[in-house]
């Protein structure tokens, strides 16, 4: 029997406001515990909340990049539950009048083609304060610093069949938090965090399964891992005659499964209701067009852009621009490279191939953001002209590549200390040669009766000789016309 | 002094016939003396109130007063007062020693008012009677085995017994205009957002008004104005000008429509309680005023409607009291769930958890359209009522309640009866508009109010209205016989 994944995202995203949604406190991270905290993050008595405008100018821009409705009138409500890090004794989040509605996200499938997910929704919401328990015997510690940092919350529709869609989305949506410069996606911080709603049902059905939601996932691995976990869980249970309960799961990523935190008769009844602390959020359409006209370049526009400007392949436009600052990289580099001019398809290829390439995979290896890369786009273009202009191979330019990275040195620098400059002169080719035939007279023997494939024999050996220096296209040349004799 | 208004004191401060000091200390020690016997403050803060007398003097003297500077008051102990406790009535709170102002608070010490301490209520603002307060309840000053009603009880006790000269207090569904007709005092409610509710510990946020407790219509004017405005603090404060109360006082009453709520006089109204009001309406007659009979279809179920917003409201605004940062909290908890559970068990008193389960009820999933739902939409009609009513009339008279000052214990033991009472006082909040509560006689030797409501942010209109009779009338000068007397035994 064959089974269909289905898979809907909550995503919590942190806004980054300076101050909280609700009060004047500071959002920065790390700082002492409840040293971030108000009387009104405390939750004295007698204190009210009050909307930070800028949460909301941000989520409208998250709604406009997303092509959503923003409401001209959302509400705030409160969601009522006992928590020792929820100080009201009730979250204030937005229930049945969500600021931002019916939106969609464009994914590229594994086979190119592109699949529409919906955004049902997104609202806004309090984030809650901490628990603490290292290092406290016998008992839970509170650190209320995170309490009432703004929060969207990106409801998607179940539109994605399988674990690898559900991480496409999110890292779609990851990067264009960050585009919109609305949340830093610090994942291990919990700045960007995902709830999955996963079930199963029999190809062709037409109902849903029973969902499980697993809760509060920090990593795009683990969301994958956490998923496939689930899937083969739920199907498990179902072929072995069992029914899959709704219910809600937690990941432990050290044992790589999940398991249940609370079924649906334990789930807590939240009585909603709106809070009449604060007034309807009300938005006109000049404040709709305000907003609309901060917004940059998104990160779909910006490739559709690469491609049909730099002739770019649609995976590479999609790399180059997964993150502003990438792409901003990107296009220094090709500028630089054609010397401040527009680049022409060749430099313009030339610089997608080393940026997404080299340079991507030398700051995955180091765990670095483009920001901190040890090869800035002046280096990194002062290499690539040093290929253009055929002073070194693409071969030597990779030794060069680990040399600047390793001694933060320049590609010139690099290439006059270590004599890696491209041998272009033809009669020294010729003697390298000449002495590469003259120490090889059988293998010589056994080409000129006919043994083709020992060509690439004299070019390794000549390479050898010159230290990998000579030119590719001039040794070919050469060397064909020597050894037919 | 202690028989005089707050713009009497006010003229012979400024006259120096006795200083800030004197008239702290005298009210000072009639608070003392009547403690036992009325039970009217929670807390009294004497050592502070000398030093803001001191610091009066010191402006009076240098001209740079205001003119409230060096008047005391005193407050409800629902408003946060900085470094001094803020008990709301609740062994919930008995211990809690706010670390801030509440706006209001800090307006009033800002105009230089000296505050005499904080008065006695029900707990948490929840009853109608003041016997739900954890301190004991405060004693009617006409008659010590009578309620003052609720819950604003002990403002208005100590306004009525005159040991303070006016009091702040809140209104929720009747809490300042019930226990001031009780009491025979002046109590303004004003338009909901017109008072800062920052400070001011939320029973039922869209029902809550902060507004004061007064011998006369003229000191509620002197005063309201510098409580009033928009808070940045307080999102659902109105940012409107506030106009000067005084200066409106005295305008002419000829013309003015009054319209008498029908569904009022029908039943439940003590006969003799609507003589004294058809006196009243007679006054009014007198000075120009034309009475028009009006009808307020959805006002009947003004009851129930409140008992679900307010409970709902309720139960979610105290689920903070969690003995977690603050406030009573249970000895040796076992876990968390016992920490709440005893926490919020103990600490709380029956009416408050009856309010919180009924609230709680009200919004579970299943219920929610059916009551609080349906409620809000009661609301809006009653909101339409008093709309379509003041498109005909210019303010609304009637009852502030069915009857006077009943005995302590009376209706404890029975909700419904204890929540009928204010079946004249809470229209105006789930409405909004502003109201006010005025002595027009006794029956049986007890005060009855007249209760004035207006459209929103007539608080002028209503002062003025208020005023013009009490310049007819020598009701509000009535003192209880026990609190006569300068020096009190």
């Amino acid at each position: 029997m064959t089974w269909e994944t289905v898979i809907g995202l909550e995503i919590h995203a942190q806004l980054s406001t300076k101050s909280k949604i609700f009060s004047g406190s500071s959002t920065a991270y790390g700082s002492s515990p409840n040293s971030q905290a108000s009387l009104v993050d405390l939750a004295y008595p007698g204190v009210l909340p009050v909307l930070n405008g800028e949460a909301v100018r941000m989520a409208v821009k998250f709604g406009l990049a997303v092509g959503a409705q923003v409401a001209p009138r959302s509400v705030f409500a409160r969601k009522n539950y006992f928590y020792p890090d929820l100080p009201k004794g009730y979250q204030i989040s937005q229930y049945e009048l969500p600021v931002v509605a019916k939106g969609h996200m464009d994914i590229v499938l594994d086979d190119g083609t592109k699949k529409r997910i919906g955004i049902t929704r997104a609202h806004l919401e309090e984030d809650a304060g901490k628990s603490l328990h290292e290092g406290l015997p016998k008992q839970s510690g509170i650190d209320l610093n995170r309490a009432g940092t703004p929060l969207i919350e990106i409801v998607s529709e179940p539109d994605m069949r399988s674990a690898k869609e559900a991480v496409a989305y999110l890292k779609k949506v990851h990067t264009l938090v960050r585009y919109l410069e609305i949340c830093d996606g610090n994942m291990q911080e919990g700045s960007f965090r995902c709830d999955a709603n996963v079930s199963v049902r029999k190809v062709g059905a037409e109902k849903f399964g029973t969902r499980a939601e697993i809760k509060n996932i920090n990593s795009f691995r683990y969301v994958e891992k956490a998923i496939n976990y689930e899937v083969a869980r739920q199907i498990d249970v179902i072929e072995g005659g069992g029914k899959v309960v709704q219910e809600t799961r937690l990941y432990d990523p050290d044992k790589g499964e999940t398991r249940s935190m609370r079924s649906k008769e334990e789930a807590n009844d939240y009585r909603y209701f709106p809070d009449p602390d604060l007034l309807p959020v009300e938005i006109d359409s000049a404040y709709i067009a305000n907003v609309k006209a901060t917004l940059p370049e998104l990160p779909d526009q910006k490739a559709e852009r690469f491609a049909a400007q730099f002739g770019l392949s649609e995976y590479d436009a999609g790399v180059l621009t997964s993150s502003k600052e990438l792409a901003a990289y990107y296009e220094e580099v090709a500028k630089l490279l054609a010397g401040g001019k527009e680049p022409s398809k060749e430099q313009a290829k030339l610089a997608a191939n080393w940026v997404a390439g080299s340079l991507a995979a030398a700051l995955n290896e180091h765990n670095l953001e483009i920001g901190e890369s040890r090869i800035g786009a002046a280096g990194l273009a002062g290499l690539l002209g040093r290929i253009a202009d055929n002073t070194i191979s693409g071969k030597i330019a990779k030794d060069v590549f680990e040399a600047m990275w390793a001694e933060g040195k320049d590609a010139d620098a690099i290439i006059e200390s270590k004599g890696l400059k491209q041998i272009t002169d033809t009669g020294a080719i010729e003697k390298a040669i000449d002495e590469v035939m003259a120490k090889n007279p059988g293998q010589l023997a056994d080409y000129r009766s006919g043994k083709d494939k020992l060509f690439g024999f004299f070019v390794g050996q000549v390479m050898k000789s010159t230290g990998g220096k000579a030119n590719p296209a001039q040794l070919n040349e050469l060397l064909k016309k020597k050894l037919a004799g | 002094m202690h028989t005089l208004t707050l713009s009497e004191l006010a003229k012979k401060l400024r006259a120096k016939e006795f200083s800030v000091t004197e008239l702290t200390k005298s009210l000072l020690a009639r608070i003392d003396a009547s403690q036992s016997s009325l039970n009217a403050f929670i807390t009294v803060t004497a050592e502070s109130a000398l030093a803001q007398a001191k610091a009066a003097e010191g402006k009076l003297a240098s001209g740079d007063a205001g003119p409230l500077t060096g008047l005391p008051l005193a407050h409800k102990d629902i408003f946060c007062t900085q470094g001094i406790k803020t008990s709301c009535g609740s062994k919930m709170l008995d211990n809690f020693v706010s670390p801030y102002d509440a706006t209001v608070v800090e307006k009033l010490n800002a105009a230089g008012m000296v505050t005499l301490g904080k008065t006695n209520m029900d707990e948490f603002a929840m009853g109608s009677s003041n016997e739900t307060s954890y301190y004991g309840p405060v004693k009617n000053p006409w008659d010590p085995s009578l309620v003052p009603g609720g819950s604003s009880g002990g403002s208005a006790a100590a306004v009525a017994a005159r040991i303070a000269p006016i009091a702040t207090a809140t209104d929720t569904g009747g809490s300042i205009r019930q226990p001031a007709s009780l009491c025979g005092v002046t109590g303004i409610k004003p338009t909901y957002g017109r008072v800062s509710r920052y400070g001011m510990i939320a029973f039922a946020s869209s029902l809550d008004q902060g507004g004061l407790i007064s011998q006369s219509a003229e000191d509620a004017a002197m005063v309201l104005g510098a409580m009033s405005g928009f808070d940045l603090r307080d999102s659902t404060s109105v940012d409107a000008p506030v106009p000067n109360y005084v200066e409106t006082l005295n305008a002419p009453l000829a013309g003015l429509r009054i319209g008498l709520i029908k569904e009022f006089f029908e039943k439940g109204l003590d006969a003799s309680v609507e003589k004294i009001i058809r006196d009243a309406l007679k006054v009014y007659e007198k000075l120009g005023a034309k009475l028009v009979d009006v009808k307020l279809p959805a006002l009947p179920l003004s009851v129930p409607t409140y008992y679900v917003v307010a409970p709902a409201e309720c139960s979610s605004n105290l689920a903070r009291f969690d003995g977690v940062r603050y406030g009573y909290r249970a000895k040796d908890p076992k876990d968390l769930m016992d920490l709440y559970k005893r926490s919020r068990g103990e600490g709380f008193g029956a009416e408050v958890k009856r309010r919180i389960m009924t609230g709680t009820y009200v919004l579970s999933a299943g219920y929610y359209d059916a009551y609080y739902l349906k409620a809000q939409r009661v609301r809006q009609l009653i909101n339409q009522d008093f709309k379509r009513a003041f498109g005909e009339v210019d303010v609304l008279m009637g009852p502030t309640a069915p009857d006077v000052a009943f005995g302590i214990g009376a209706k404890a033991s029975d909700p419904i009866q204890m929540y009928l009472n204010d079946i004249y006082t809470i229209g105006a909040n789930l409405a909004g508009v502003p109201a006010m509560s005025i002595p027009c006689g006794f029956v049986r030797n007890l005060p009855v109010g007249l209760q004035i409501a207006g459209p929103h942010f007539a608080e002028a209109k209503l002062l003025n209205v208020a005023h013009m009779y009490q310049k007819e009338t020598d009701w509000h000068r009535q003192i209880p016989a026990a609190f006569q007397k300068e020096k009190l035994s």
